[in-house]
């Protein structure tokens, strides 16, 4: 009767206080590339916990190959031939490749598992579509890259033709995006169907046939890419106009702020060192970028920074101090302010409310305290005027519950509490994971502004857009070393792409490459 | 915010208030059961009134009337068990709320005890300074296992049940060596009265001619000590720490908060209440040591727990809860003997605990249901 495999009509989901799906409607073609756009919050994931049987929605239907069919659970979803990447893969880190492939669709007789016939399949669906794996290898021992070509094999492996990835770019490098994206049409040009879940402008530009945007639970339509622009998009899933680019005066990097020395961090993973002899220095008025896939050792390079994590070699000056051996909080008052990488592990005490987190770097300051008792008074107003400036939005504000509000308005919270501080050098770690477009916009005015302050900062991130948009200058790190170190005015993102991979290395950095920067 | 304090507040009470008449309920249950049974054993023919009239007269009317059921004597041993209680309680309420279990408030309340008695009995020293002592010994206990905890990862409801054990048996033998032990009454078999040997080291009496028997004021004290925690807890920059520790240890940790450090204050602080409690208890003059009896650890310490769940280591809240456990366990032990065991008392504030801890999953499980049926129904 149509063309479409999967159709999701008018669906409403509520829950407590927030309608999170408020009619919406996703129809998936057979053969199609489906990009589904949103901010944060918008309800993407609602949908999908819909379609996957996790949650049943309030109204709607959803219907395969026109018959209306009830999901009640993920199985019913996988007997649809439904199949989902999440974006935190699922898989058995101890387990072999092989193993967790067939992980819940095991082929058995006589209740023995008949690996060598699964092991032929699984090896076919590899060569067929280009997925290279090795079969038997532990899934900790491998790259994200092979883990997410895993996850797609899980999916082919239980014979799916409706394949949800949810931000598969998320964590590869520029050109495994490229494989990725490649693998994706060969698919499409099959008859299987791709809803791909994102935030990346470009990457639906790029890949995919049509785009359904929501926004705030509320459907805004849905669009043929070839008819539209990365600026139409952007509008209808803000509302707003919203500038690509950030706008910065030329840096005026004045005197040495942090200085790091031979720095090699122990891993607690493995054997080797996680962080190997980095050395570099940040000045005043700079945004230097810690670039580098994610678990490459900027997440141990900046928890030995900050004290967090103890380092066996190497010195840490800040303005001139060594602070090597200094605890956080000696580090903390020394001038660091530190954005974490994990906002609800470190960045804020959830169980505490808004105004007791603003307070969290600073409570014990004669301000906020009298002889050991807090001026609750003094943490209310500090509060309120963090709460103003900073545009933190929550419930019931200063007193809400930190757990209570959204992951743009923690983020804002710590940002604000950090940034607020005035220290000498800020670290922000990946500090717009996660967030919407505008949170994105906001935070990135802000780095700039603290720079312009005469602020050293050192932002560590995974995303090149903002690698390139918001930096000064680029270190990229590569399995613990640093490998090069670029202008953004001159670099261009496949070339930092084949350093972040590790093909490529400078000379001053061990390498054969040839520098292609000079720090004045 | 104080509307929501309270708001807040009162949904805890509330829901212990139905915790506690479940409780009570289920008791009766049992009680009608052992009641049919005794008079089944009896022979004679009776009527099911008859069971329920029992039950209430010789059990469950002891139990609810606690120690007014023989007042005003009982009422006396009832607010004398309730001040040590408040002070265990108090003991592991306080670790709850920095996220350690102190199960070992036993132990540490046995060595408090040990404290206060050598402090009292051998060096004669004014009551105050024997409370000191008893703290200072209950402190020493629980910085152990704490230790262990904050600088060798060993978890602290391992350490410190084997601190009970090593805690109990340490006593035993210190107030009884052999029968010398200068704090040890042979003909009693038990350590010496102190207000006998030293009149100054019991707590002061509350002057209160009411209750036939001298009452000291030991209750006063340990509201006053709840009060102080509370205070502690809530106001200071040293309970903004703790509580940090308890809630997130990493963000803690990231906030430059030294939580090894307050590892060991918590449960060192934690120890002091408990012997505090010991304290209280044995300079009062209600009971003495027994360190030939004494090979089952202190119920004292693991009542502690119980009023500490039950007030959500709230410390005001763990006055009442520990207030309500001592009448019921008063109340316990006047029943029927012959037909009902005293352990009721104990079944009772077992089923209460368990049901503030399935309160929670019960309020979760109740709104899954909801939301889930409401969602089947819009597919029709």
């Amino acid at each position: 009767m149509n063309d479409y495999v999967i159709e999701m009509l008018n669906i409403t989901k509520t829950f407590p206080g927030i309608k999170a799906n408020d009619n919406i409607t996703l129809q998936l073609r057979r053969g199609e590339i489906h990009a589904l756009l949103g901010e944060n919050g918008a309800g993407k994931s609602t949908l999908m916990s819909v379609l996957f049987g996790l949650y049943q929605p309030d109204e709607g239907v959803i219907k395969k190959d026109g018959k209306t069919v009830t999901i009640n659970n993920p199985n019913d979803a996988n007997d649809l031939h439904i199949g989902m990447v999440h974006q935190h893969f699922k898989l058995v880190e101890v387990f072999s490749v092989l193993d967790n492939i067939i992980l819940g669709a095991e082929d058995t007789k006589a209740g023995f598992l008949k690996k060598k016939e699964a092991r032929k399949k699984v090896m076919a669906l590899s060569d067929k579509y280009g997925l290279k794996v090795d079969p038997d290898a532990i899934i900790e021992d491998i790259s994200v890259g092979m883990q997410q070509r895993v996850e797609i094999l899980k999916m082919l492996y239980r014979d799916n033709d409706i394949l949800i990835l949810d931000e598969p770019t998320a964590v590869l490098t520029p050109q495994e995006i490229d494989e990725l994206m490649g693998i994706m049409r060969e698919f499409a040009k099959e008859g299987k169907s791709i809803l791909f879940i994102t935030h990346k402008l470009n990457e639906i530009m790029a890949v995919a046939d049509r785009c359904t945007v929501l926004r705030k639970g509320k459907y805004m339509g849905t669009v043929d890419i070839k008819d539209t622009t990365k600026e139409e998009l952007s509008r209808m899933m803000v509302g707003r106009n919203v500038s690509f680019t950030v706008e910065k005066k030329d840096k005026l990097a004045k005197n040495v702020v942090l200085e790091v020395r031979n720095v090699t961090v122990p891993s607690k993973l493995h054997k080797h060192d996680a962080v190997r002899n980095v050395s570099f220095e940040v000045r005043a008025g700079e945004i230097v970028c810690l670039a580098g896939i994610e678990g490459n050792g900027q997440t141990e390079f900046v928890q030995a920074l900050t004290g967090l994590e103890k380092m066996s070699d190497g010195r840490i000056k800040l303005s001139g101090r060594d602070i090597t051996r200094a605890s956080i909080r000696q580090r903390a008052l020394a001038g660091v302010s530190h954005i974490p990488e994990d906002r609800h592990k470190h960045g804020l005490v959830l169980d505490y409310t808004l105004e007791e987190n603003l307070v969290l770097q600073r409570y014990f300051e004669p301000k906020f305290q009298h002889g050991g008792f807090i001026d609750k008074k003094a943490v209310r107003e500090y509060a309120d005027k963090l709460i103003d400036e900073y545009d933190i939005r929550s419930g019931q504000g200063p007193v809400t519950m930190a757990r209570s509000m959204s992951g743009g308005n923690q983020q804002k919270a710590i940002i604000g509490r950090e940034i607020d501080r005035g220290t000498p050098l800020l670290i922000a770690v990946q500090p717009t994971r996660g967030l919407d477009v505008g949170a994105i916009e906001y935070i990135h005015k802000q780095l700039v502004r603290v720079r312009d302050a005469g602020c050293a900062v050192l932002l560590v991130s995974l995303e090149l857009d903002e690698v390139m948009n918001v930096s000064d200058r680029i270190l990229v790190m590569y399995e613990g070393e640093l490998v090069g170190e670029f202008d953004p005015k001159y670099a261009t993102v496949q070339e930092l792409g084949l350093y972040m991979a590790g093909a490529r290395r400078q000379s001053r950095f061990g390498g054969k490459e040839e520098e292609e920067y000079d720090d004045e | 915010m104080n509307k929501r304090r309270i708001a807040s507040g009162l949904q805890m009470l509330l829901s212990a208030l139905v915790c506690i008449l479940v409780g009570l309920v289920i008791g009766f249950l049992v009680l009608t059961v052992l009641s049919y049974t005794s008079l089944a054993a009896a022979g004679q023919p009776f009527t099911m009134g008859d069971v329920i009239t029992q039950a209430y007269n010789s059990g469950f009317k002891q139990l609810l009337m606690g120690g007014f059921y023989l007042a005003p004597r009982a009422v006396r041993n009832e607010i004398a068990l309730t001040a040590p209680l408040i002070m265990t309680g108090l003991s592991v309420g306080f670790a709850f709320k920095t996220g350690l279990f102190n199960i070992g408030a036993a132990g540490q309340y046995a060595v408090g005890a040990f404290g206060g008695l050598l402090f009292s009995l051998v060096f004669k020293l004014p009551w105050y300074l024997c409370l000191v002592g008893a703290a200072l010994f209950g402190a020493l206990w629980g910085a152990i296992p704490g230790i262990f905890k904050a600088y060798l990862n060993i978890n602290e409801v391992i350490t410190s049940i084997m601190f009970n054990w090593i805690g109990l048996y340490a006593v035993n033998t210190l107030t009884y060596m052999g029968g010398n032990s200068p704090m040890y009454n042979l003909k009693t078999t038990k350590t010496w009265p102190v207000a006998a040997v030293s009149p100054q080291s019991a707590i002061p009496d509350l002057g209160t001619t009411y209750f036939k028997k001298p009452a000291t004021i030991a209750i006063f004290l340990a509201v006053a000590v709840a009060l102080i925690l509370y205070v502690v807890l809530n106001k200071t920059t040293f309970g903004y720490e703790l509580k940090a520790c308890g809630y997130s240890k990493t963000a803690a940790k990231y906030a430059g908060i030294n939580e090894k450090r307050n590892i060991v204050l918590s449960m060192t602080i934690s120890g002091a209440l408990a012997g505090f409690g010991a304290g209280l208890y044995y300079l009062s003059g209600v009971a003495e040591w027994q360190p030939l009896v004494s090979t089952v650890l202190p119920g004292m310490g693991f009542d502690g727990i119980s009023v500490a769940l039950l007030a959500s280591s709230n410390p005001l809240g763990i006055i009442f809860s520990a207030l309500f456990i001592s009448h019921i366990s008063t109340g316990g032990g006047m029943m029927n003997a012959g037909m009902f065991p005293p352990e009721i008392a104990d079944v009772i504030s077992g089923v209460i605990i368990y049901l503030c801890a399935f309160m929670m999953l019960f309020r979760t499980a109740l709104s899954k249901l909801f939301t889930r049926k409401k969602g089947k129904g819009g597919n029709e």
